[in-house]
């Protein structure tokens, strides 16, 4: 992330990872959490689910966890939970 | 010790799955349907209440909202049409310690149920409405609601319409609800936090969540989904505590979104335990 300024505390300051977890065929290929995730970690994949849309796919690093994808997502399709430690640290 | 075994990834459940009938997933609600974003807020809104789910109960009317309450895996009502505020009135009535929820459209609660939605505001119901507004009548094919804007596009209002549409929050301070906002689907932290509020909040509740209707509405007024979510993003301004009077959405100005209303009253239910109940004991 750019700061325009680099907080005091920013070493201090322990910043969440998030795991995005997809349920594939669930999702109707709206596109709202991949135009609107805070971090721009989402695109639409190429494969196809049962019901012929294109569920998005994790794109890079980066998830905050910060639940908006969950609560957006008109289908129950997408959420994160907060990373472990262990997947953390890949 | 020993290899390690290839872990198997086991899928870890969405968060709200013990609140929706899995089975009836995926829904009838079309891609870019804004109604299952506000089913969503509702639902993590009521989980973050912390209430005990059997103390709650979710009535619905007809429309493509109302299957809302199909889709909740609690005590729910799918009601007849327009109707949803009279029912919810009656559970409210027969068991007050309920914290009854309407979710419904905007063509159910202000068109067909207008009336029972001004009543139930002037007696204070303490019940929690929450108007999915899509600016159409979604299922039976895009027909002018009484909240299409002016000049917008409809099956039935080709060269736009004629008509003013109705201003909700306006209509909900006149009759005298006792909690009023707006947001849409977009703001979805605000209107889940709104929502909880409302459900909190001892009085008529009422929240009217904006959504598209891609198919009906949007398609006739050259709007893709994505582009109505930026014009969400674009053409609103948040002002809580604004004039009620100035609330009216048309294409000109921007549509403002916040918290209106929050005033403390004392709900119909207290009042009709306060003359009939206590005073029936006392004499």
């Amino acid at each position: 992330m750019k700061y325009w300024r680099v907080p005091l505390d920013s070493e201090e300051v322990e910043v969440t990872q998030g795991v995005v977890h997809i349920i594939k065929d669930r999702c109707k290929g709206c596109g709202y959490c991949i135009e609107y995730c805070p971090r721009a970690v989402l695109e639409f994949s190429k494969e196809f689910n049962k019901n012929g849309y294109h569920p998005p796919r994790v794109r890079a690093e980066g998830c905050l966890n910060c639940h908006y994808c969950e609560l957006l997502c008109p289908e129950f399709a997408i959420f994160s939970t907060e990373a472990t430690a262990e997947q953390a640290a890949v | 010790m020993g290899s390690p075994a290839v872990k198997k990834e086991v899928p870890v459940p969405h968060p709200l799955e013990d609140l929706v009938r899995m089975e009836r997933i995926p829904h009838i609600w079309c891609s870019g349907c804004g109604t299952g974003s506000v089913f969503t807020a509702c639902l993590t809104a009521m989980k973050n209440t912390g209430i005990n789910y059997d103390d709650f109960a979710m009535v619905s009317g007809i429309g493509c909202s109302g299957r809302g309450a199909g889709y909740i895996n609690i005590d729910s009502f799918h009601t007849t049409h327009g109707r949803a505020i009279p029912f919810a009135t009656g559970i409210k009535m027969a068991r007050p310690e309920t914290n009854v929820i309407v979710f419904s459209g905007d063509g159910d609660l202000f068109a067909i149920g207008g009336n029972h939605f001004i009543h139930a505001a002037r007696r204070n119901m303490d019940i929690t409405v929450i108007c999915v507004n899509n600016f159409i009548y979604g299922m039976t094919g895009g027909q002018a609601a009484a909240t299409t804007p002016h000049e917008a596009k409809s099956s039935t209002s080709m060269g736009g319409n004629p008509e003013s549409p109705f201003n909700l929050p306006l209509l909900a301070y006149a009759a005298g609800a006792t909690y009023v906002a707006r947001w849409t689907m977009l703001h979805s932290r605000d209107l889940a936090d709104s929502i909880e509020e409302a459900i909190n909040h001892k009085g008529f509740s009422f929240v009217e969540a904006l959504s598209p209707c891609p198919i009906n509405y949007g398609r006739r007024n050259k709007q893709k989904p994505l582009d109505t979510l930026r014009e969400y993003h674009a053409n609103t301004i948040i002002k809580n505590n604004a004039d009620p009077g100035e609330l009216g959405i048309d294409f000109k100005q921007k549509v403002i979104l916040g918290k209106f209303v929050d005033i403390e009253k004392p709900s119909h239910d207290e009042q009709y335990h306060r003359l009939y109940h206590e005073t029936s004991t006392k004499s």
